[in-house]
């Protein structure tokens, strides 16, 4: 146990410093450690209310070939720890299914709710969520690594501390990670495991190696660029995700993100999707 | 325009433009797009034409584009999508029409749409028995998906227990039909210009619709009513039209009621849409139900193989004018989800009574950015000639479309 006036530092910190730079009790249980830090990045990004950005992937096969996909996401921050965010997601290219749109009302441990909206025959439908792990408009991302990403999604073993990787584009400050292991509780995930890198200070994910249902390495998933927004907001702008399999790749990019929409539940109810645009 | 572009429907879209450009000019922010597409389509008959008139195929191309004006904030803008085909074949086919032209608002308490307009009601993939509000353009294609704008009304209110949609609908589109050259089509052609109505508004009856729909859970469920003109025509024999017989199609007002719903369990979809309609002094029933079933990953993968099937009932039986009265549908869908979107759609048609058995086989895939190819394959067969379907055995068809988006 700490003397007081360790005590008393903190709380002043508490009180005075931005939330980044607080210090993080951990337990030792690796199960505890491991889901404590997932809920701590959670509780410091709380408050964003809403947020859209625009969307760009390029996927690129083993020879090299690339095709483009842009898409707009708009996002509604569910407070409620037991359940998830509300998103919808404007498809922009290919021009095929331009004004295409998904509405998702994601959930903890139960199914998402989705519906999609066809433009050309003008109608709304409800769609299973069940497939998780499929390819997400045929890039290396599946479904599943959409989906906002709930600390209670998943059991927790934090494996060690070590010098967070560098990405090749984004050559950062170095940092130090916790490496941890995570296994989906949801049903129909396409992963046996997940291991990410932390870091220790903002508790951004800065790599995730996923494991395939046959505990195999599958792809790997490097995030970087990484920009402040309300000086809480953390988002990655640069995420590449290389299959270790057969080697194509998706540089999935972020860009002109905006918070504080104002929007409300009306703006992500079936109603709004066939509205959206 | 296939049925002229009515006065009325000119001027409810005019007028719609004319507000809305008043509203534009006080807009703030204003943004413009536009998107639009082009198709070449090649159809081969490979049996001989019950009608000398008809050939064995032909090259088509059809385009549209949609144009986007929105203004303070996304909560005013206008849509027009004009769309045109140049048929070789078919003069009835070489046609344009106004998909939509229309102004919509979102309110703090509603939303107002005016002009032409599209709205899709339903659940069910093979039959699309409560979607009442846009006239089909059959001439674009015979599963019925296509549809003429229609001119409207709509006043949207979304509540804490569902969306309440309103509709006036003033004035009523004719169905498109085929020309004599045209197929595939009904042996016998529709002579369009000679549209008998029941009521003596004609096509300038006004025909209303109310619809609540709403989602609890894993339901989604939609309550509707319709009062005016029926969209489906019946049909009267005209033996002594001077170009040979014809068929006059004929337009009753109806009464219809109808629910859709589906659950969403997991893989699982369930659904059902139904509707009891009331028309020239008859009281029907239509129905159609059924599951969807997805297995996804396949093998590992990334595919899905998607199970369909549908069972379609008209109470009137053998008496009904539409073919689907006591039918199995089924299908088998394959997506393999990959960069081309590649995906293959193949299913069966069986008449429980008349054992008429249709085969149906559609494959798509993106070519490059802007490119989208769709082949499809329809043989039918064993139809009896008391069928409604009969007209149809002799025009077994392969037609593949090549579109570009741009």
């Amino acid at each position: 146990m700490k003397s007081h006036p360790t005590l008393l530092a903190l709380v002043c910190a508490a009180t005075f410093l931005p939330a980044p730079l607080l210090a993080l009790e951990l337990a030792d249980d690796p199960a505890v450690k491991g889901l404590q830090i997932a809920q701590e990045a959670k509780r410091r990004d709380l408050g964003f209310a809403d947020s859209e950005a625009v969307m760009q992937m390029v996927l690129t096969n083993s020879h090299g070939d690339t095709s483009t996909r842009e898409l707009r996401m708009r996002t509604l921050e569910n407070p409620a720890p037991d359940d998830g965010d509300k998103s919808m997601i404007i498809f922009d290219r290919p021009r095929d299914v331009e004004g295409t749109a998904l509405l998702t009302h994601a959930h903890i441990l139960n199914p998402d709710d989705q519906w999609l909206f066809l433009p050309s025959l003008g109608r709304v439908k409800r769609i299973s969520s069940a497939n998780k792990s499929g390819p997400f408009m045929g890039s290396e991302f599946a479904y599943e690594d959409f989906s906002s990403q709930e600390p209670a999604k998943f059991e927790y073993t934090w494996l060690r501390t070590e010098p967070c990787p560098k990405p090749v584009t984004d050559p950062v400050a170095d940092l130090t990670c916790h490496v941890t292991e995570r296994r989906p509780l949801y049903e129909k995930s396409g992963y046996t495991r997940q291991i990410t890198w932390v870091d220790v200070d903002d508790l951004q994910v800065r790599k995730v190696d996923y494991y395939d249902r046959k505990n195999a390495l599958l792809k790997t998933l490097i995030l970087s660029d990484y920009r402040l927004y309300g000086a809480k907001h953390w988002r990655a702008h640069d995420l590449y995700m290389v299959n270790q399999n057969n080697n194509k790749t998706t540089r999935l990019t972020w860009s002109d993100f905006k918070f504080g929409n104002g929007s409300s539940d009306a703006d992500f109810d079936t109603n709004s999707l066939k509205r959206a645009r | 325009m296939s049925g002229p572009l009515p006065k009325k429907a000119a001027l409810l879209a005019c007028s719609s433009l004319a507000a809305s450009t008043l509203w534009a000019g006080t807009a703030s922010a204003e943004a413009f797009e536009s998107k639009g597409s082009i198709e070449a389509e090649y159809r081969w008959f490979n049996e001989t034409p019950s009608d000398p008139q008809q050939s064995d195929g032909g090259f088509s191309l059809a385009g549209q584009r949609t144009f986007e004006l929105e203004w303070a904030g996304r909560d005013h803008n206008i849509v027009f999508t004009p769309f045109g085909r140049i048929d070789a074949q078919d003069d009835e086919r070489q046609h344009w029409d106004i998909r939509k032209l229309r102004y919509e608002g979102v309110f703090n308490r509603f939303e107002l749409r005016i002009g032409l307009d599209k709205v899709y009601w339903g659940v069910t993939e093979f039959a699309h028995f409560v979607d009442v509000i846009n006239q089909t353009d059959l001439v674009e294609s015979i599963d019925g998906e296509e549809k003429l704008g229609q001119p409207m009304v709509n006043v949207t209110v979304p509540t804490r227990l569902g969306t309440l949609d309103f509709f006036v609908l003033p004035y009523f589109r004719e169905r498109t039909f085929p020309s004599a050259a045209g197929r595939p089509r009904i042996d016998l052609p529709v002579d369009t210009s000679r549209a008998f109505y029941e009521h003596g508004d004609g096509d300038e009856h006004t025909d209303y619709a109310v619809r609540w729909s709403h989602y609890f859970g894993d339901i989604d469920i939609g309550l509707a009513y319709f009062e005016g003109t029926g969209r489906d025509p019946l049909f009267t024999l005209d033996p002594f039209a001077p170009g040979g017989p014809v068929l006059v199609p004929t337009y009753v007002q109806i009464e219809q009621s109808s629910i859709d719903v589906q659950a969403t369990l997991g893989a699982w979809l369930l659904k059902f849409e139904g509707l009891v309609r009331e028309e020239a002094g008859d009281d029907y029933s239509l129905a159609a139900g059924g599951f969807e079933y997805s297995f996804y990953g396949l093998r590992g993968g990334g595919a899905d193989l998607g199970i369909v099937a549908e069972y379609l009932y008209d109470n009137r039986g053998a008496a009904s004018p539409q073919p689907f009265n006591n039918d199995l549908f089924a299908g088998l869908r394959l997506a393999l989800n990959n960069e081309q979107s590649t995906a293959v759609l193949a299913g069966f048609g069986r008449d429980l009574e008349t054992e008429a058995l249709s085969f149906r086989i559609e494959a798509e895939r993106r070519l490059g950015a802007d490119f989208f190819v769709t082949a499809e394959l329809q043989i039918l067969t064993d139809v009896p000639d008391t069928s409604p379907l009969a007209s149809f055995e002799d025009d077994d068809f392969l037609q593949i479309r090549l579109a570009r988006y741009f």
